[in-house]
């Protein structure tokens, strides 16, 4: 029902054993004055339906950059792909038109934003806006696109839906605006949500209704959900499996307990170990010492050398591949056995 | 900590080097390392002295002014003696001597251009410099006291705003008539008309400072009034200022060819680009040359202060440097 | 932490409304915000008090009115004995002298258009018996020491520093009057991960070193855990919940507090799915029309008829050793963070 030129969009059930969602070294860089950032930098990850895969990481570390492309937002230039593939359903993403692309986006792979405010139209109604997904892309009439607009609403627990249909954004508190950007990104039923920080800006008690509606919703339709965050205590609770970013890079990436049992890289253990803890009330905590790199200046190497209490001189010289722990765990460190002995530096 | 430099989270918007990178490379760095401690106006100023667009607009704007004091410096011919103009050569083109040829009246272009430019240029820097203080000031303040200070003020300014330029310009003028001024009353029509619109910018760039936690933070240590002002406000409310002020110039001069050729403002045998557009307007199509020639000398001026203007906006924004 | 019991902050009925006007030329008050609405608290010397509540429960209001840049509506603010919102020119100058603020925002709260000497120096521009002219550069360059910055940085601007060193920057400035009391307003929010220890420990270090008492606003209910000593809980312009660290999060006896601490996601997935999660419902009420009586019986599950007509008072209830705010209040340890 969806498909206008079948032979070049993914197919609906997927191919064989293909993942719903593949990265493969992907590379992304912006020309700047300065000279050229290397944003992402050989990044790889799958995800499959129902699954959820949290990236973690900090501003710079590539994170939500490496989602912009997968949505295709990015703009290009400053920005350039050099490398790397988006396989949806086996297609690379990166590989169809323009054309095409707008027909993936949006509507089976949708995202929603940190700041749902700047997200939405100030000047049209929440109604509107929610139903145009259904006017643009399935034709459907002016009051049927409402009536859909009021189920939505709804389905993601705004009181009193049929009464708002015509407020503006505005007139919302943030958790209730989170609530219409969620209606808006699952109206078309996606295959692939992306949420980049999508409760950074909000209160924990609205943080915490929010990822529970994530999560139901999820489980309903079965979707992949890619969660960008910096909080260490959201992916605890919500992810299926963690891909860490610095630098551009994924450093770790392990299901979700594994990591929080033993992490394998020294940022993912420095960060873990960083979070205050009631039994060292009273004591230093524990800093990973430093700052961020600079992308336009990247260290040779490891990019996490210079912080890192692990390092040897073949950090400063080798960049560390992505060596394989186990089936489903992967380290870039030359020292991960260290590390995940818990030698304590 | 190191201090290198660092990336912002947003790649399209990468930091420029720092300062001391920057400095590093030409030999001798004129600031010791710690000895002086370095201030906005005096990194202004340092960074401003290397930028050529800056010293070409300098160049430019000094020429300028010494043709407007000096101009017999430029020209041999002085438009104002009767022998020079010739009806019978009127709208004649170059020749030796004359090498803009001559206007409608048989008078050299060129000379006329130079000594045109005193009344056009103190017209338009000195209502440029009396809008941006007035305006400015008041903007200043407006924006900083807020509450009744700001009400007054700005409706005050909507009544000028509500006035028709040249009605308005017409209007003072004639009320002045009889005091003489000169082209003065030009300066003081044309700046009663637009400060209006320099306040309004600076109050608004103020405003939106003024929200900033630094200059809360700035109250919180005690800070006066006027420190807040001329120390928060000012600097980073100053750039928009900069920019209309410059680009006003031009229309200052522009202006006042409006109002010399409706009667008022400067007057024949006065001269000014304005008027010499004026007058050479009718002919454009037979003789381009009397109107072209003061119409290149005005872009010039307008463009050589719109590049100052942006050389001092961007000096003044550490970030640019 | 050194906690001599000496009082150097005492908070008594502070009440700040805003009020909602309507009209242009003829103001008229049609209600008002009642952002902080009968705050009582003490501070000791060498203490920390941590501020927690969700956006719109009034602690930014809260800590602008310590501060001095609001005056309240009423109530008083008593620094050693003297009364602060009361205070007035010189006075108040001199006043300030002892209460300084760090803020959230390390990108705006430091003027882009003044070197970080500027920046720093700038208490002593504006407190000139503070340090002699000529010593002013010196001091300047301790201070960046002192928060772990290279002195000869002086003549740097903000956006050539980190998010984590302006904070350091910011919190130089802050130093700079020698106060007894500096109030945190989220000074780790806005920063890295990786960076938020740092800052922390910095803020303890320095805690240590010159015996400052913190009233430490934040809303990361782990990062106050860790470094106060009393923590106060708030929910729409009121304290609900005041007591010694480990009464708060291990014997939680309000509602609204159990609800915040178990909303916390717990950075460990180990028996996540059997976690006692208490989800409220719908978002705070506005704070210009709160409700009768407890303000958080509208979100709360145990609310009974009492709560409309009665507002329960801040004060040691049957069954637990710290005050709280709520006729029904039961101490349940929830599992949380920290």
């Amino acid at each position: 029902m969806r498909k206008t030129s079948p032979d070049v969009l993914p197919a609906e059930g997927g191919l064989g054993n293909e993942p719903l969602l593949a990265l493969e070294d992907l590379h992304v860089e912006f020309g700047t004055r300065a000279g050229i950032v290397r944003a992402v930098n050989g990044v790889s990850y799958t995800l499959d339906s129902g699954e959820t895969l949290a990236v973690l990481g900090e501003s710079g570390s590539g994170k939500s950059v490496t989602a912009q492309a997968i949505m295709g937002i990015l703009d290009m230039p400053p920005a350039r792909i050099p490398k790397g593939e988006i396989r949806f359903r086996g297609t690379d993403l990166l590989k169809l038109s323009e054309e095409a692309r707008t027909q993936v986006r949006g509507q089976r792979i949708a995202m929603i934003f940190q700041d749902a405010l700047s997200a939405l139209n100030p000047v049209f109604t929440v109604g509107w806006q929610i139903s145009e997904m259904f006017r643009v892309h399935r034709g459907m009439s002016k009051r049927d696109g409402m009536a859909k607009a009021v189920e939505l609403m709804d389905k993601v627990r705004i009181p009193a839906a049929r009464q708002r249909l015509n407020d503006y954004p505005h007139q919302f508190s943030g958790g209730m605006r989170q609530r219409i950007m969620i209606a808006m990104a699952i109206a078309l039923d996606p295959e692939v949500l992306i949420a980049d920080e999508p409760t950074t800006a909000l209160d924990v008690t609205v943080q915490a209704q929010i990822m529970e509606l994530l999560a139901e919703l999820q489980r309903e339709s079965n979707m992949g959900m890619i969660l960008i965050t910096h909080d260490l205590g959201v992916v605890a609770d919500v992810a299926d499996k963690i891909a860490v970013m610095y630098g551009g890079r994924i450093v770790e990436n392990a299901l979700v307990h594994d990591i929080y049992k033993a992490p394998a890289h020294p940022y993912t253990k420095g960060l873990l170990e960083s979070i205050p803890r009631v039994d060292l009330k009273g004591q230093e905590l524990y800093a990973i010492k430093g700052l961020p790199p600079n992308l336009l200046d990247m260290p040779p190497g490891c990019a996490f050398h210079p912080r890192c209490p692990y390092r040897q001189d073949n950090c400063v010289t080798d960049v560390p591949p992505l060596y394989e722990i186990s089936g489903t765990r992967n380290s870039a460190c030359h020292y991960w056995r260290e590390v995940l002995d818990g030698d304590n530096r | 900590m190191s201090d290198t430099p660092q990336v912002e989270p947003v790649p399209q918007e990468t930091r420029t080097l720092t300062k001391d990178q920057v400095v590093a490379t030409p030999p001798p760095v004129k600031r010791p390392k710690e000895a002086r401690p370095a201030s906005l106006w005096g990194d202004a100023w340092h960074d401003l002295r290397r930028r050529p667009m800056f010293i070409v607009s300098l160049v430019l704007i000094a020429i300028l002014l010494v043709m407007s004091f000096w101009p017999s410096l430029f020209s041999s011919i002085d438009p104002f003696s009767a022998r020079t103009c010739e009806l019978a050569t009127a709208r004649q083109g170059p020749s030796p001597g004359h090498l803009f040829g001559r206007d409608n009246q048989g008078c050299d272009v060129y000379a006329r251009t130079i000594y045109g430019a005193r009344n056009s240029i103190v017209i338009g820097v000195t209502t440029t410099l009396i809008t941006a203080i007035v305006g400015g000031l008041l903007g200043l303040m407006a924006g900083t006291r807020g509450g009744v200070v700001d009400t007054v003020t700005s409706r005050i300014t909507e009544i000028f705003f509500a006035i028709p330029s040249i009605l308005g310009a017409l209007l003072i003028t004639a009320t002045f008539r009889d005091q003489d001024l000169g082209i003065w009353i030009v300066v003081i029509a044309l700046s009663i008309l637009a400060w209006p619109m320099t306040f309004r910018i600076m109050r608004a760039a103020v405003i939106t400072a003024r929200s900033q936690d630094f200059v809360i933070a700035a109250r919180a240590l005690g800070a006066s009034q006027s420190r807040i002002m001329f120390r928060h406000l000012l600097p980073n409310a100053l750039a928009p200022v900069i920019v209309i002020a410059t680009i006003n110039l031009g229309g200052f001069i522009a202006a006042e060819a409006a109002l010399s050729f409706l009667g008022v403002g400067v007057q024949s045998p006065d001269i000014s680009w304005g008027l010499m557009i004026a007058d050479a307007r009718n002919r454009f199509l037979e003789a381009p040359l009397p109107l072209v020639f003061p119409a290149v000398f005005l872009s010039i001026t307008v463009l050589a202060f719109i590049m100052m203007g942006d050389a001092v906006r961007d000096a003044l924004d550490p970030k640019l440097r | 932490m050194a906690t001599t019991g000496e009082r150097i902050l005492e908070v008594r009925d502070l009440v700040k409304h805003f009020p909602l006007t309507q009209g242009i030329v003829m103001k008229r008050q049609i209600g008002a915000i009642k952002a902080v609405d009968g705050v009582s608290f003490d501070l000791d010397r060498g203490e920390t008090l941590g501020i927690v509540g969700e956006s719109g429960c009034g602690k930014s209001t809260l800590a602008k009115v310590l501060m001095a840049l609001e005056r309240p509506t009423s109530g008083s603010v008593m620094i050693n004995g003297r009364d602060i919102a009361k205070a007035k020119g010189g006075e108040l100058k001199r006043m300030r002298r002892n209460i300084q603020m760090v803020m959230q925002d390390p990108y705006t709260s430091l003027n882009p258009r003044m070197t970080v000497g500027d920046i720093v120096g700038e208490p002593y521009d504006i407190h000139t018996e503070v340090a002699p002219k000529g010593d002013r550069l010196r001091k300047v360059q301790e201070l960046l020491e002192v928060v772990g910055l290279n002195p000869d940085h002086i003549n740097r601007y903000p956006h050539q520093f980190s998010g984590g060193q302006r904070q350091r920057i910011g919190i130089a400035r802050g130093l700079a009057l020698q106060p007894e009391i500096i109030v945190c307003d989220e000074p780790v929010s806005a920063l890295d991960v990786s960076i938020q220890a740092q800052v922390i420990n910095l803020l303890e270090r320095l805690q240590n070193e010159f015996n400052l008492a913190y009233i430490f606003i934040a809303h990361d209910l782990s990062v106050v855990r860790h470094i106060s000593d009393r923590v106060a809980v708030m929910y729409l312009g009121k304290v609900v919940e005041l007591g010694k660290d480990i009464e708060i999060y291990d014997k939680p006896a309000h509602p609204y507090t159990q609800a915040l601490l178990s909303a916390v996601p717990v950075p460990d997935p180990e028996g996540r799915e059997q976690r006692e999660r208490i989800i409220l419902q719908g978002d705070p009420p506005s704070p210009a029309n709160p409700p009768s009586g407890c303000r958080f019986r509208t979100r709360c599950w145990k609310a009974q008829e009492i709560c409309a007509t009665e507002e329960p008072l801040l004060q040691i209830r049957t069954g637990t050793q710290h005050e709280s705010a709520c006729h029904f209040a039961e101490t349940h340890d929830v599992v949380h963070v920290g």
